[in-house]
């Protein structure tokens, strides 16, 4: 068993308007000095057999054809 | 002029798009689930507006996944008419049918109200019943209209004049990019817009400003 971490996040230059409602709360509690927010989502994944390397191909497939949006998204992916 | 609808789990303007284009082409559209392969041998395919799926993951993203978008993809291809609005049309970007991606209004709040719009294409086979540059009224419910596209996309859409309708008059409800509400694929036959035109097609909507948009794809008078 392989387990994996996607991040997904805005691409830079691309408007977070979440990330700035969030940044804002943050100061709104009190925590000065937050220069930025962006927001973005983690996919945790289990795959079945112990071939990383063919683990990350899929991986990089399922991020390409569902998991991001490449128009406004980056991704990362972490296999452990 | 015979159209398809298709429906997903959590579409819910599919009633609304099925009556609209009942009365305006006096043909019923023949209805085909998310699970079909294979598509009628029709002129017009619409996506309507809802939200399939709950919005999982990204509006449209599962829908666009279904097994039914390869048929509707390959219905493009050939040149057929396809339309998507509001979820419809969050699918068709999610599909790469059309460019750009739609994110979540600038305000942050569901907007549900009445717009204004500039048919800033009336060149194209579902603006044809518009004159150019014409200012409609046409109702907007979403969370999810904010059109982007990076810079070399926009320029190339706006060139093209692929961007088929805008927000007129200061009403862009959602932060799109220079207003945009509605956009063409480079080669015309592809529809993707925000507003809803079938919410406005008879007196008891309180206009048909939306019937022109039908009447126009369907080749009749409005």
């Amino acid at each position: 068993m392989i387990k994996a971490r996607v991040t997904v996040t805005l691409k830079n230059g691309v408007l977070d308007p979440q990330g700035k409602a969030i940044e804002g709360a943050l100061g709104a509690l009190g925590f000065s000095g937050v220069g930025s927010v962006r927001q973005g989502k983690v996919f945790d994944l289990e795959l079945e057999g112990s071939d990383r390397a063919r683990a990350e191909s899929d991986l990089n497939a399922m991020c390409e054809k569902l998991l991001a949006n490449t128009v406004i998204e980056d991704y990362t992916i972490s296999v452990t | 002029m015979k159209s398809a609808i298709i429906q997903l789990p959590g579409l819910n303007r599919d009633r609304d798009m099925i009556a609209a284009l009942t009365k305006i082409s006096g043909k019923a559209p023949i209805t085909v689930w998310q699970t079909e392969t294979e598509l009628p041998d029709v002129d017009l395919v619409v996506i309507p507006g809802g939200f399939s799926y709950g919005d999982y993951l990204r509006c449209g993203a599962i829908a666009a996944r279904m097994p039914v978008m390869q048929a509707v993809a390959e219905k493009a291809r050939k040149g057929v008419l396809v339309m998507g609005v509001c979820n419809g049309f969050q699918v068709l970007l999610e599909m790469g049918l059309l460019p750009g991606a739609l994110m979540r209004n600038a305000s942050l709040k569901f907007v549900c109200r009445e717009v204004k719009l500039e048919v800033t294409n009336a060149n194209t086979p579902f603006t044809r019943g518009y004159q150019q540059g014409e200012i409609i009224r046409c109702p907007v419910a979403h969370h999810d209209g904010n059109y982007f596209a990076d810079a070399e996309t926009l320029k190339r859409i706006e060139g093209e004049g692929q961007v088929a309708f805008r927000y007129a008059e200061g009403t862009n409800p959602n932060g799109s990019v220079n207003d945009i509400a509605g956009i063409v694929s480079d080669s015309g036959n592809v529809l993707g817009m925000m507003p809803h035109p079938e919410n406005l097609i008879e007196a008891a909507h309180g206009g048909d400003d939306g019937r022109a948009l039908f009447a126009g794809v369907l080749g009749k008078a409005a």
